[in-house]
């Protein structure tokens, strides 16, 4: 058998797991394995200016290709640096492998230099993790780690390993597994038949079905079962702020995003279903509003593949634990076989009612000829990519904006932090998507306060050529924080706007990109054309818009799904 | 809120209680005891848990528990018939007449004396949390208590019904 050292039987393993490339920052007690790594040529690794960044470039790549990302930091201020990143994979449910170093053995607990308890730190906001003590335990772990990140409902999992697991002078037989089981971890992967028959049946004989589908039916061709079923169903389908792209945003029968800044149609549609089909999602509190008053009259059917997401706020009446697209697969057989119908005449009159609140064009907006509107950015940007970009976004009035008015066609384009809202997301996240696609359009949507928050980034895209597009909706301020204080707080601004915004144009100069200001109405699509013609160069584009602008519409504080504001001054 | 014991087999290895005490004060749900040793087999460990909770949160804390990655075995034992026992140490300062007292006591309460000096018994008292307060509330009527050791509960289901890995 080989014989190799704990470092290269990192690097080895992460060859055998059929790692590709790996984002991260070396540090002390990686030494060995970076060594490692600069003695072989086929894991890629990508140097980031920050290690949030590393992570959020992992997850950003797993956002868009369903794949696990794979994290190489170094222990103490290196590991705490990813916890944000961590927090916000394991909120959206994104695969993941974080390898931290850690201090020698027989140091840990003597608080070394570089010393941080990293399962400690990591463990409330990681699907599992695992600290080795043995060299000959590594092929297992790492192995371990890819299952436990990638199967079931995804997650991050740590890996750390103290710097004297790694020594290169100690050489022990190596062998990568080729397969692992975990007695205790065993996912339910088939739905219960007898729970998809019952739920089908419900489906069928609604009068005012609705399908609901979040970020657990983004990949396995969930998307395309979900077609099916709603085409034979011929009901409307919602999607979630995770779920975008899921079901086409362009089709018909997609009634828009719901929950807080969810449309009419969509909020109004689930407030008065009568079964609500709900794939993938887990009733989070921006998708509900008061628990007390929601969809009074639905009965709810669940498909989820954590049991911990059923019936944890909203209660499930036909819960079906399973992946979402085996049961979507037993209840298309059952439907062909069977050849089960359900009343279109009901079906019509409901979409007679949706209709009428479609009517309403809850998206609407006045534009002026002085200031650019948010939403006209966002729609501009949607025509100059034909709809196809891979759409990166950070957290703010502009996620909520482009949310709303880009479309999304395909599933794992639209690309943000949905759970934990993490500003600062949205650059390295497209840095993962561009480097996996070179040749796609990939766009980071964000705000003068997100892009500041991992803006040294600018500096690692240089460097890897990446020719990201990024649009700066620009109202200086932190525009979501001030609609809830204009909103809640009598207009009191507190601390939501500053006076001092660098000069975003000469910053992209100095990072070695392009600049390009946009101040009026008029510059917006010539502006944009030059932006999305430059294809070899990362363009940033600093947008100034309405600073007054709020996202509508928004469902009302305590209120149930149907209570909207629709403006400034109206509501539902 | 009522109160739930649950009984896990779990890996026994590091971190894993640290995962499941997390759990708990991460969710916000309470822990009243909590006991835990290895078991015939070393590489599982036995634990039971005292919690309270509305039915809801007591489904939540079942679920939640499973999915942790070291947990192999979850039961609610209070859902059907089970068996608990707690056992107690108790210190008791006692000279003269007060001797005799404690070891009337000790006698009703079937508890033994496993220790003692001039000044003081060591008392090792077996059954449920109700009977380790009373034997507590009535020894401090007549003398001083210089110390209680409670090992947390321990459970088990009755008859032919097992918790296995």
């Amino acid at each position: 058998m080989e014989m190799l050292s704990g470092a290269e039987m990192v690097i080895r393993s992460l060859q055998d797991q059929g790692v590709e490339r790996i984002y991260g920052y070396p540090g002390g007690s990686v030494l060995d394995i970076y060594d490692a790594l600069f003695q072989q040529s086929s894991i890629e690794h990508v140097l980031v200016r920050h290690e949030q960044a590393a992570v959020h470039m992992a997850d950003g790549y797993s956002r868009a290709t369903g794949e696990v990302g794979t994290v190489l930091v170094t222990s103490g201020p290196g590991a705490t640096n990813c916890i944000t990143g961590i927090a916000t994979a394991y909120m959206d449910s994104i695969p993941m492998v974080l390898i931290s170093g850690q201090v020698p053995t027989t140091m840990i607990g003597e608080d070394a230099f570089q010393e941080t308890d990293m399962i400690g730190v990591s463990r409330p906001v990681v699907k599992h993790s695992f600290l080795c003590k043995n060299v000959e335990d590594l092929p297992t772990i790492i192995k371990k780690a890819y299952y436990i990140a990638s199967t079931g409902r995804p997650g991050p999992v740590v890996v750390d390993i103290p710097k004297d697991i790694m020594n290169p002078a100690l050489k022990f037989p190596y062998e990568y597994p080729t397969s692992v089981s975990l007695r205790s971890y065993n996912p339910t992967q088939q739905g219960h038949k007898k729970q998809i028959r019952k739920a089908l049946k419900t489906l069928i004989e609604a009068k005012r079905p609705i399908i609901y589908a979040g970020g657990g039916a983004v990949w396995n061709d969930t998307p395309a079962l979900i077609k099916q079923l709603a085409t034979h169903i011929g009901c409307p389908v919602t999607n979630t702020l995770m779920g975008l792209g899921v079901f086409p945003g362009t089709d018909e029968q997609f009634v828009g995003m719901l929950g807080m800044h969810g449309t009419l149609e969509a909020n109004k549609s689930m407030h008065f279903s009568d079964v609500i089909f709900a794939i993938g999602v887990r009733f989070d509190d921006r998708t509900t509003n008061n628990l007390e008053k929601y969809c009074p009259n639905s009965t709810i059917i669940h498909i989820d593949i954590d049991p911990t997401s059923i019936s944890k706020t909203v209660n499930a009446d036909i819960p079906i634990v399973g992946y979402a697209h085996n049961v979507l697969t037993a209840m298309l057989e059952m439907i062909n076989d069977e050849n089960l119908q359900n009343n279109k005449a009901d079906i019509e009159t409901w979409w007679k009612q949706i209709n009428e609140w479609r009517d309403k064009k809850c998206l609407g907006y006045e534009t002026s000829e002085e200031s650019l509107k948010p939403q006209q950015v966002v729609e501009a940007m949607y025509k100059a990519t034909n709809g196809d970009a891979y759409v990166c976004s950070d957290v703010g009035q502009h996620q909520m904006f482009a949310a709303l008015y880009y479309p999304f066609d395909k599933p794992g384009r639209w690309i943000n932090s949905g759970g934990l809202g993490t500003m600062g997301f949205g650059l390295p996240a497209a840095m993962g998507v561009q480097m996996e696609f070179p040749d796609s359009t990939v766009v980071c949507i964000t705000g003068d306060g997100s892009i500041q928050m991992n803006i040294q980034e600018l500096s690692t895209c240089l460097q890897y050529d990446l020719p990201i597009k990024i649009i700066i909706l620009n109202n200086h301020a932190l525009g979501m924080v001030k609609q809830w204080q204009d909103m809640v707080y009598k207009g009191r601004h507190s601390h939501s706007y500053w006076d001092s915004v660098p000069d975003f144009v000469k910053l992209a100069e100095a990072y070695g990109h392009v600049g390009i200001k946009v101040d009026k109405p008029a510059e917006l699509e010539g502006a944009l054309e030059r932006c999305f013609s430059l294809k070899d160069k990362l363009v940033v584009m600093d947008i100034a818009v309405d600073e007054l602008e709020h996202v509508y519409p928004m469902l009302v504080k305590y209120g149930a799904m149907n209570e909207m504001y629709l403006s400034k001054t109206e509501r539902t | 809120m009522s109160r739930t014991v649950i009984s896990l087999i779990i890996e026994n290895e590091s971190g894993a209680t640290s995962r499941i005490v997390g759990l708990f004060s991460q969710r916000g749900y309470n822990i009243e005891s909590l006991t835990v040793a290895a078991t015939q087999d070393s590489s599982l460990s036995r634990m039971t848990l005292v919690t309270r909770g509305e039915p809801r949160v007591i489904e939540q804390i079942m679920k939640q528990l499973n999915k942790l990655i070291n947990v192999l075995r979850v039961s609610e034992l209070t859902a059907s018939d089970y068996i608990e026992q707690e056992i107690s140490l108790v210190k008791v300062a006692c000279i003269g007449s007060k001797r005799d007292e404690v070891c009337r006591l000790v006698d009703i309460f079937n508890a033994k004396i496993i220790d003692a000096t001039p000044k003081m018994y060591t008392v090792r008292l077996f059954g449920d949390g109700n009977k380790l307060d009373a034997f507590v509330k009535q020894v401090e009527q007549t003398s001083e208590i210089i110390e209680v050791v409670r090992s947390g509960v321990i459970g088990i289901s009755r008859g032919e019904k097992a918790l296995r890995a």
